[in-house]
């Protein structure tokens, strides 16, 4: 027993270093694992908080920049709404951007999808593994795993809420995945980014019999129960076949700047539960 | 009480100006110097061994809250406040704890070196940790070469700034 006690005394530093270290490799790994709780975020009160008195005055700064993607988008719906043929997704974007101030969830009778604005209060795209921090919570319905959009492309995903602030995996994250399509055709792959450029991401698993050339449009492809079909993410900057020869692996230039996002829009599918349950169903049979 | 206070303020400033300013500088695109290790440098030599370690865990803690990068800072911090006697002993020579007591009293080289050391483990610890792919070395080398720069820069020019005013 004294043996233990001097062993433990002696060797004091290194358990506590060793212990210590240990925990903060667990919340490291739990990091890089998408979906699981994590008691280490920027969604609470007091880095929300923080974050929130500062993205005041970033977003004073950006105010023309966000004025000028505004007028952008309504000139754009604008000329959707001449055309008579104005999809639901458009339709929803439409309504919305008007209401955009009001911060209130918009519903469309016809559309599983709201559409809920929130405000970024922090944004990073230099680390291999990117977040955002929303001023928007569980107050304003927001719960995990919903897709964040802007007017311009896909943003990422919903990971941790809290009351008022809620943080979201980044496009620009090694754990995000998502389906692609071409807009042209229903040939789809995975989107992902390899944690180099934050303008470029890939699009891998793409079949070779897809017609594509440098320059043709990626939209979302619906598939995931996330993001709404046809959502806009970018063109395609170069591609090659791999080496099996079976499949494309594709650069997508994006069309969003993720390097100066203000103003988001959090995507709710309200058949989210549904299709989740149907899915679950089918896996166990 | 004085050096409680100091270090207090020293900390809240360090992770003030990390927060705000350096992990928004994007040199390059993708280098964000990571002064905030300063205070952890320059952290009371003569102070109890468990207590610094403790603290450094929780510096890096309060940094991973912010970055949302789970335990990376912590790790990291850790590393360089158990590694930090070390260096000290072969930096400054094996005398450091009876001369030494602040980092400001061995000379320019000793520090630069000192600093230099301190900050390239750390880095190199972070890094591994954030891009977790043993297959990417190359990246993770020249990420935290190049940040490692960055940091040490702005690491010795506070601690000139700073240690000569107050004397």
């Amino acid at each position: 027993m004294q043996q233990i006690v001097n062993f433990l005394i002696r060797y004091k530093n290194f358990l506590l270093f060793a212990f210590l270290l240990f925990v903060s490799l667990i919340f490291t790994v739990q990091s890089h694992s998408y979906h699981k709780s994590k008691f280490i975020n920027s969604a609470n009160f007091l880095s929300g908080g923080v974050y929130e008195s500062v993205g005041g005055i970033q977003e004073y700064f950006n105010l023309k920049t966000y004025n000028r993607q505004l007028l952008e988008e309504n000139a754009r719906l604008r000329g959707i709404a001449q055309d008579d043929n104005v999809s639901v997704f458009e339709t929803v974007a439409m309504e919305f951007d008007t209401l955009a101030a009001s911060r209130s969830i918009i519903a469309i009778p016809e559309s599983q999808f709201h559409f809920i604005p929130a405000q970024v209060i922090d944004n990073s795209y230099a680390k291999a593994n990117n977040f955002l921090t929303l001023k928007a919570g569980a107050k304003d319905s927001i719960v995990r795993d919903m897709g964040v959009i802007t007017s311009k492309g896909i943003v990422g995903v919903i990971d941790n809420v809290s009351k008022k602030y809620s943080t979201v995996i980044s496009i620009l994250n090694a754990s995000f995945l998502t389906n692609a399509k071409l807009k042209s055709s229903d040939h789809f792959g995975t989107l992902k980014w390899d944690g180099k450029d934050p303008n470029q991401m890939q699009l891998v698993d793409m079949q070779q019999q897809a017609k594509i050339k440098i320059g043709d449009t990626i939209e979302t492809s619906g598939r995931s129960a996330i993001f709404p079909k046809g959502i806009p993410i970018g063109y395609i900057a170069s591609f090659k076949l791999e080496e099996s020869k079976n499949f494309y692996i594709i650069s997508v230039q994006l069309f969003n700047d993720m390097t100066n996002v203000g103003h988001v829009y959090v995507v709710q599918n309200e058949d989210l539960e549904e299709i989740q349950a149907v899915e679950a169903a089918s896996k166990n049979e | 009480m004085n050096s409680i206070l100091l270090n207090s303020l020293r900390f809240l400033s360090l992770l003030i100006a990390q927060i705000f300013i350096f992990n928004n500088l994007n040199v390059f695109g993708y280098i964000n110097p990571l002064p905030y290790v300063l205070f952890l440098l320059v952290f009371p030599f003569t102070a109890n061994r468990s207590l610094f370690i403790f603290i450094a865990f929780l510096t890096g803690l309060t940094m991973d809250v912010f970055d949302n990068s789970g335990g990376i800072h912590a790790a990291a911090c850790l590393v360089l406040a158990y590694v930090r006697p070390v260096v000290l002993q072969a930096t400054y020579g094996v005398s450091y704890e009876y001369n030494v007591v602040k980092l400001s009293k061995g000379s320019f080289y000793e520090r630069i070196v000192f600093i230099s050391i301190l900050v390239l483990i750390h880095h190199l610890v972070f890094f591994s940790l954030e891009v977790f792919n043993v297959s990417s070395i190359l990246y993770i080398l020249k990420k935290a070469l190049l940040t490692g720069v960055g940091t040490i820069l702005f690491c010795v020019l506070f601690n000139i700034l700073f240690s000569t005013s107050r004397e």
